[in-house]
């Protein structure tokens, strides 16, 4: 590749891309983050195509995606890469994040790497949430109305700050139309901070399954992750395929293809299934301030987590206890997620109270006390 | 059930004017029949019965004549409270008709356009591409001549209800004499499959109401599968080709997968059958 380096732009795309060193004993799990990548494309490119027949205005822009999915050539299949799209590249990143959670990729060094892909996932959420407003749907409208509102726990001038984002008294074509633009917007600003995750990637380069440095066990990028990553492209478009051309709302709610109306609300406003374990904890607390609070402290304990950290060994393959936790916060995760979705009664409110508990308790629990445990016991065992 | 921030949300939300207020009290109290598809989650009904569509496996398509049938029975029944607003005449063309009967179909329906040369709106003969034309001029209309109910667009019924064209197969043969102790508002009817099961829609099917061309025998039931057959066809008017695109995309990504796999493991497995041996060399 000494060809390549005489040149510093081409040199630059050797060392970070064809003959960047990569740990050989990565596994599938490394793959994530390239898949997600590739999501944050497809989302774009669909984004673009459909931006061209949609129609940010209230009176037209329910129409105008039935237009899109009914006069556009092959309009359905832009708009079901889209909606699907997004769920896939929620699971994508879920995935990516749990990787890191079990491999202790946000263990020193690598803390600020941890912080930028956390940030990265909050503005994922906004964009998602911003654009599932788009379509102007029954839940599109009242999921706008209930999640702008939840500005209006500021003291004293809560109410005029949601009126603020709304742009008038109520959720209209001001706040549908700004919704358009900033959709547009945030995902620019996302791929930015994609280059930023790459760059502190870099600086560290990849963690991996052993947790430990591996200098002299390293291949280069090209062909070796290179190929792997693209079997993990051709698994996410295969799965992504069967669902957009054969199973393309089961991932919906019914409630999105009646336009917004104002004066009905619908029985149920539920979230997308990638906002469920956070609307979970949000409605667990019996209490508007709380609730809310709880929610964005269930967001901030993910930027916390690195510092959190007791462990002095990075992969659960070497913490036995740790690994035990992490899977029990998987579980819990899950169940989270479920949790919103049932109504809110005396038993389904006990079994929600309990998993948001475990949400938290992993954080704090796995993170300070787990570590400290499993040093303990090992040097325990070592001083005999 | 709301979380409290859905209810300040609602709260917030109707701190609009009193009239608007009414508005929606007044909707509201004037039928469930209204909001449908907004409580599907309600455990006040009946759970929807699911049927075998003929139409829902992976190399089925639409049944055409269902569709033609179920259009006859839209047009000679539904369509007298229900619009399907969403749908062109010429969308039929080479689903359900021909292109000289969708012609003729259309020139049977008036369409406002305009202005003419003198600044005058005018009614014509619809043509194909037109979309077809609803039974009311707006909502307030639909509602003074039913009772104060709405009957909802049937453009995207079945992708608007839990478990769609099951649904309303369900609802439209699911009439039945209330059960003792069921005391139903005047104008409405029960129905054990539509959430809160009082509907303002009475029974709208009757055995023989339509004559079928091709001679099937109009029973309720048949007639309720055609129409839903053909609302199944309004909602997702694209099905038949996203099946088709979808084995020709499917096999195309399980095709890269396979050479993916393969080309992953030509180039990984001099790495992964190296042997690495010790040999102490100051033994």
């Amino acid at each position: 590749m000494s060809r390549l380096n005489l040149n510093s732009i081409l040199s630059w795309v050797d060392s970070h891309i064809i003959d960047y060193p990569t740990a050989m004993n990565l596994n599938y799990n490394w793959s994530f983050g390239s898949s997600a990548g590739f999501c944050l494309v497809i989302q774009i490119l669909s984004g673009a195509f459909l931006a061209m027949h949609y129609a940010g205005e209230t009176h037209y822009a329910f129409s105008s995606v039935e237009h899109i999915m009914r006069d556009v050539k092959s309009g359905w299949l832009i708009r079901y890469m889209h909606a699907n799209g997004a769920s896939f590249f929620f699971i994508v990143v879920y995935a990516h994040i749990f990787r890191g959670l079990y491999y202790g990729s946000y263990m020193e060094p690598r803390q600020q790497l941890w912080w930028s892909g956390a940030l990265i996932y909050v503005l994922m959420m906004a964009t998602a949430f911003i654009g599932y407003v788009l379509p102007w749907g029954q839940m599109s409208f009242w999921g706008a109305t209930v999640i702008t509102s939840l500005f209006s726990i500021f003291p004293f001038i809560g109410k005029e700050v949601v009126m603020w984002l709304w742009g008038g008294f109520t959720v209209g074509n001001p706040t549908l139309n700004r919704f358009f633009s900033l959709h547009y917007l945030l995902p620019f600003i996302i791929a930015g901070l994609v280059f930023v995750h790459l760059g502190l990637l870099h600086k560290d380069g990849s963690n991996n399954p052993l947790g430990i440095k591996t200098k002299t066990a390293n291949v280069n990028f090209y062909p070796y992750m290179y190929v792997k990553d693209l079997v993990a492209f051709f698994v996410l478009l295969s799965v992504l395929s069967v669902v957009i051309f054969y199973f393309p709302n089961s991932l919906g709610d019914p409630d999105n293809y009646l336009e917004a109306d104002p004066y009905g609300t619908p029985a149920h406003i539920v979230p997308e299934w990638y906002f469920l374990p956070f609307y979970a904890i949000l409605r667990v607390i019996p209490n508007k301030v709380g609730g809310i609070l709880t929610m964005g402290g269930a967001i901030a304990i993910i930027f916390l987590y690195p510092l959190l950290n007791t462990s002095i060994l990075r992969s659960a393959n070497f913490r036995p206890i740790y690994a035990v936790v992490f899977w029990l916060f998987v579980a819990d995760f899950c169940l989270l997620a479920w949790s919103g979705t049932t109504p809110v009664d005396d038993y389904f409110k006990v079994i929600g109270a309990v998993v948001s508990i475990g949400y938290f308790a992993f954080f704090v629990f796995g993170g300070l006390f787990v570590g400290w445990l499993e040093k303990t016991l090992a040097f325990r065992a070592l001083s005999k | 059930m709301f979380s409290r921030a859905a209810m300040e949300a609602a709260r917030v939300a109707r701190s609009v004017p009193l009239r608007a207020r009414v508005a929606a009290a007044a909707s509201a109290a004037a039928g469930a029949a209204a909001v449908g598809g907004a409580t599907v989650l309600c455990d006040d009904a009946v759970h929807t019965v699911e049927y075998d569509w003929p139409h829902s496996g992976f190399l089925q398509t639409f049944d055409h004549a269902a569709i033609r049938r179920g259009w006859q029975v839209y047009r000679e029944v539904c369509s007298t409270c229900h619009s399907i607003k969403f749908v062109a005449f010429r969308n039929l063309i080479g689903v359900s008709h021909s292109e000289a009967e969708v012609k003729k179909i259309a020139a049977e329906f008036e369409v406002e356009d305009g202005p003419n040369d003198e600044g005058e709106m005018f009614e014509r003969p619809a043509k194909p591409s037109d979309r077809i034309p609803g039974p009311y001029k707006n909502e307030a209309s639909a509602r003074a001549a039913n009772n104060g109910a709405y009957p909802p667009d049937l453009s995207l019924v079945v992708k608007g209800r839990h478990l769609g064209h099951h649904y309303v197969m369900s609802l439209l043969t699911g009439y039945t004499e209330a059960p003792v102790g069921k005391d139903l508002l005047p104008g409405l009817h029960y129905n054990p499959y539509f959430p809160g099961t009082s509907i303002s829609m009475p029974p709208p099917l009757m055995d023989g109401q339509v004559e079928y061309p091709d001679g099937t025998p109009a029973t309720v039931s048949q007639m309720s599968k055609d129409v839903t057959t053909f609302l199944a066809w309004c909602a997702e008017p694209e099905m038949d080709e996203r099946k088709r695109m979808g084995m020709k995309w499917c096999s195309a990504m399980f095709l890269g997968l396979a050479l993916s796999m393969y080309y992953k493991r030509f180039r990984w497995s001099p790495l992964k059958t190296r042997k690495i041996t010790y040999h102490d060399i100051n033994r």
